[in-house]
């Protein structure tokens, strides 16, 4: 755990796609780049930096948040999920064969977040109409498809589960 | 991008809080309280803000909480917007929220970005402030020696700049529960999900029969500070909540706002946007007073 002290370096602990894993971070390194660098999975995207696309989604105690406005050292002792922890067994995750079936990406930089966005809420409402769908991913910005492909995914995606 | 170095200091008390936001402060060096932090971490990593020292307050337990007690409606300091968005008190009975935490930002900063701290960062921009000037909320900022309470309508003194003492803690809002033949609603014009508003009104009617018995009317990001439109608020005292009456009013709300020019609009447009939005939720308001949507 982070001391109470403050200091501008802390030893942390997170588990992220149900690995335990440690750190020595700087107070201002930011979730995504903890992620990225330190824990060198690359699947989570920095789309804008500013908070305003989503592609950095992912789930922290199986909330989505977007982790370039997070503090690494806020998620010690906490779980993080990216989408490298979406397959299972060499198996993917119902979103991610929707995604797939339904071409709900064409550049593929939104859909780490997209795909984190869709598990959460697929995690809370089964069966999504368009609207509470297109609601949900309203915090994740795609400039390719226009948005129909990937709500088609996520539906698929609903159908499997159910 | 990346912010400038700070110490983090994460306190698992109030009590503890409160004193390092005192004994930090005592060093002249600035400190800044970390809530949801969706409006701090970027100013932070735009260097716009570059504090010597966080104070990390999401670890401080039962700073949660959403109940009523004694007719009034408390939020507590760590109540996200998307934990308001469930409440089933506040989807129940206080639909102006509902409005306002929904248009805030989009669904991903919701499920971080707190309440209090919507009012605590003091952006005319931000949406809970008309709200809360118009349904007539106090905040409880609580520092060294306990904690005192201030209405809304006092708590905004200039461009992010609000009452809170360097020392003090927003730790509550409390919102008078609605009386009988009560309605609000907020409404904002945006560009698109995500954008701060180009303007927004809340407004929030009492009607006694065929007259308006009380009216709360706040405006967002029309002035350097959110603006609580008082000269339409006694306008529509005792008046029959009819078009004229609410035509009246949401001109002269828009009569107090002093915009500034930027990509969402000019002045003119921005004033005659408050006058539309503040006439259009005055309606809504009426409606849902009189039992409707």
């Amino acid at each position: 755990m982070a001391s109470s002290m403050g200091s501008s370096s802390h030893k942390i602990s997170v588990t992220i796609n149900g690995a335990r894993l440690e750190a020595e971070v700087e107070s201002r390194l930011l979730l995504v780049h903890l992620i990225r660098e330190n824990f060198r999975l690359t699947g989570t995207h920095i789309g804008c930096d500013t908070t305003h696309c989503g592609a950095c989604t992912v789930l922290l105690d199986g909330v989505p948040v977007k982790s370039c406005t997070v503090l690494a050292v806020q998620a010690d002792g906490r779980n993080v999920k990216t989408v490298e922890g979406l397959e299972q067994d060499g198996k993917l995750h119902a979103i991610q064969e929707g995604f797939m079936q339904e071409h709900g990406l064409q550049c593929g930089f939104c859909t780490p977040g997209m795909l984190m966005t869709s598990c959460a809420l697929l995690e809370k409402n089964k069966n999504p109409g368009e609207d509470e769908i297109r609601q949900a991913i309203s915090g994740n910005l795609c400039r390719c498809t226009g948005y129909v492909n990937i709500v088609k995914a996520v539906q698929h995606a609903a159908a499997k589960l159910r | 991008m990346i912010p400038a170095t700070f110490e983090y200091h994460v306190p698992r008390s109030l009590s503890e809080a409160i004193g390092l936001l005192g004994s930090l402060g005592h060093s002249g060096e600035e400190v800044k309280i970390l809530s949801g932090g969706q409006s701090l971490l970027p100013l932070l990593k735009l260097r716009f803000a570059r504090p010597a020292h966080l104070v990390d307050i999401n670890r401080i337990p039962g700073l949660d909480y959403i109940k009523e007690e004694g007719g009034v409606l408390k939020i507590g300091a760590l109540v996200r917007e998307a934990a308001l968005e469930s409440s089933p008190i506040v989807r129940a009975r206080y639909q102006i929220l509902i409005d306002t935490a929904a248009v805030i930002a989009d669904p991903l900063v919701r499920n971080l970005s707190t309440v209090c701290g919507n009012l605590a960062h003091g952006d005319p921009a931000n949406d809970h402030p008309a709200t809360m000037l118009a349904i007539g909320a106090d905040v409880v900022a609580t520092g060294p020696n306990g904690a005192r309470t201030i209405p809304v309508r006092q708590f905004f003194t200039a461009v992010f700049t609000t009452a809170l003492a360097p020392d003090e803690v927003l730790t509550e809002i409390r919102i008078p529960a609605p009386p009988p033949g009560s309605g609000g609603a907020y409404l904002k014009l945006e560009r698109k999900v995500g954008d701060f508003a180009t303007a927004g009104a809340a407004a929030f009617l009492i009607l006694a029969g065929d007259s308006i018995e009380g009216a709360g009317i706040g405006l967002t990001n029309l002035g350097p500070t959110p603006i609580k439109a008082t000269d339409a608020e006694q306008f529509l005292k005792g008046k029959k909540p009819d078009a004229a009456t609410f035509a009246e009013a949401a001109r002269r709300a828009a009569a107090a706002t002093s915009p500034n020019v930027d990509r969402r609009g000019g002045v003119e447009y921005k004033r005659e946007m408050a006058r539309v939005l503040t006439h259009r939720a005055l309606d809504k308001a009426a409606r849902r007073a009189a039992g409707g949507k």
